[in-house]
């Protein structure tokens, strides 16, 4: 196996290695899917109007479904991460011990109020969290969310399941996301207020981090 | 003193510790990384910038190394 390569991502050998370029055709691809969502939907809403305008409420249903859509897209994505909640047993906090010292000073106390850990990349800025994460690409517009889990978690406390997730990352970045399951992507915006309340400001910070790396 | 400790469901176990001077402290360290790899788990070394290393030898000059399970797409 090649030195440096997540071991996970070098068992995939049909997989493509993720890169900027492969996340950037993914986003392209979604935003596609996006428009063509709003275009199914509201080309024959328009249409209805346009031949009969008492047909509003009927035209407003089809268009409401489109948003339905995209909301639900947005809202798997954001429910794939799954933030930790507070650590409560004996496990759970020498777990979490841990893992803030992995995370270091600085992010650990939103580690804390989040759930989520912040880890610095060169394809952005991730959040991760138990069972999945979000990057958020330079600039911090577009998010890609990831399902992606330890593979035998039986009894690992939730802050063990976001060391064992932030440990891959660090090893091998585009190996990680290789490795891991496209949820969602598109505007951070659609994203947020789909994540629970008390993760909202770590995509606030998570965003500012990934403004700050595109300008460096 | 260097540590190497497994992710488990106690949060984690640390199976060994060693300095540079304990050669004998040294080779149970690298015997009970063996036996947990040989059971299926990854090994990471932290690498002073922050980054990880995956490693398939005890780095004996990593001040933490931790085994984890391996992960997959959920």
């Amino acid at each position: 196996m090649e030195a440096g390569v997540l071991a996970e991502a070098a068992a995939m050998p049909w997989r493509r290695r993720a890169s900027e370029r492969t996340l950037a055709r993914e986003g392209r691809i979604w935003t596609l899917w996006s428009i063509g969502v709003i275009v199914t939907f509201g080309l024959p809403a328009a249409l209805l109007v346009w031949v009969q305008p008492l047909a509003f409420p009927v035209s407003a249903i089809f268009l409401g479904h489109a948003i339905a859509v995209l909301h639900l897209q947005a809202r798997r994505g954001a429910r794939g991460v799954k933030p930790m909640g507070d650590a409560v047993t004996r496990p759970e906090q020498t777990a979490l011990g841990l893992l803030g010292d992995l995370v270091g000073h600085g992010e650990r106390e939103l580690l804390a109020e989040s759930g989520l850990a912040l880890q610095r990349g060169r394809l952005g800025a991730w959040l991760i969290g138990q069972e999945g994460a979000i990057l958020i690409r330079p600039v911090g517009h577009r998010v890609h969310c990831f399902c992606v889990r330890v593979g035998e978690a039986g009894g690992l406390p939730p802050a063990d399941r976001v060391a064992h997730l932030l440990l891959a990352l660090r090893e091998d970045e585009q190996g990680f996301a290789t490795v891991a399951n496209r949820n969602f992507s598109g505007a951070a915006w659609r994203l947020r207020p789909e994540l629970p309340a008390g993760s909202r400001p770590a995509l606030r910070r998570a965003r500012a981090v990934a403004r700050g790396s595109a300008r460096n | 003193m260097s540590r190497l400790i497994r992710l488990d469901r106690t949060g984690h176990t640390e199976l060994a510790s060693w300095t540079a001077e304990d050669a004998e402290a040294q080779q149970a360290a690298i015997e009970a990384f063996r036996r947990e790899l040989d059971e299926g788990m990854l090994a990471s070394a932290t690498l002073a910038d922050g980054s990880a290393e995956v490693v398939r030898e005890l780095p004996l000059d990593a001040d933490l190394v931790v085994l984890r399970r391996p992960i997959a797409g959920g």
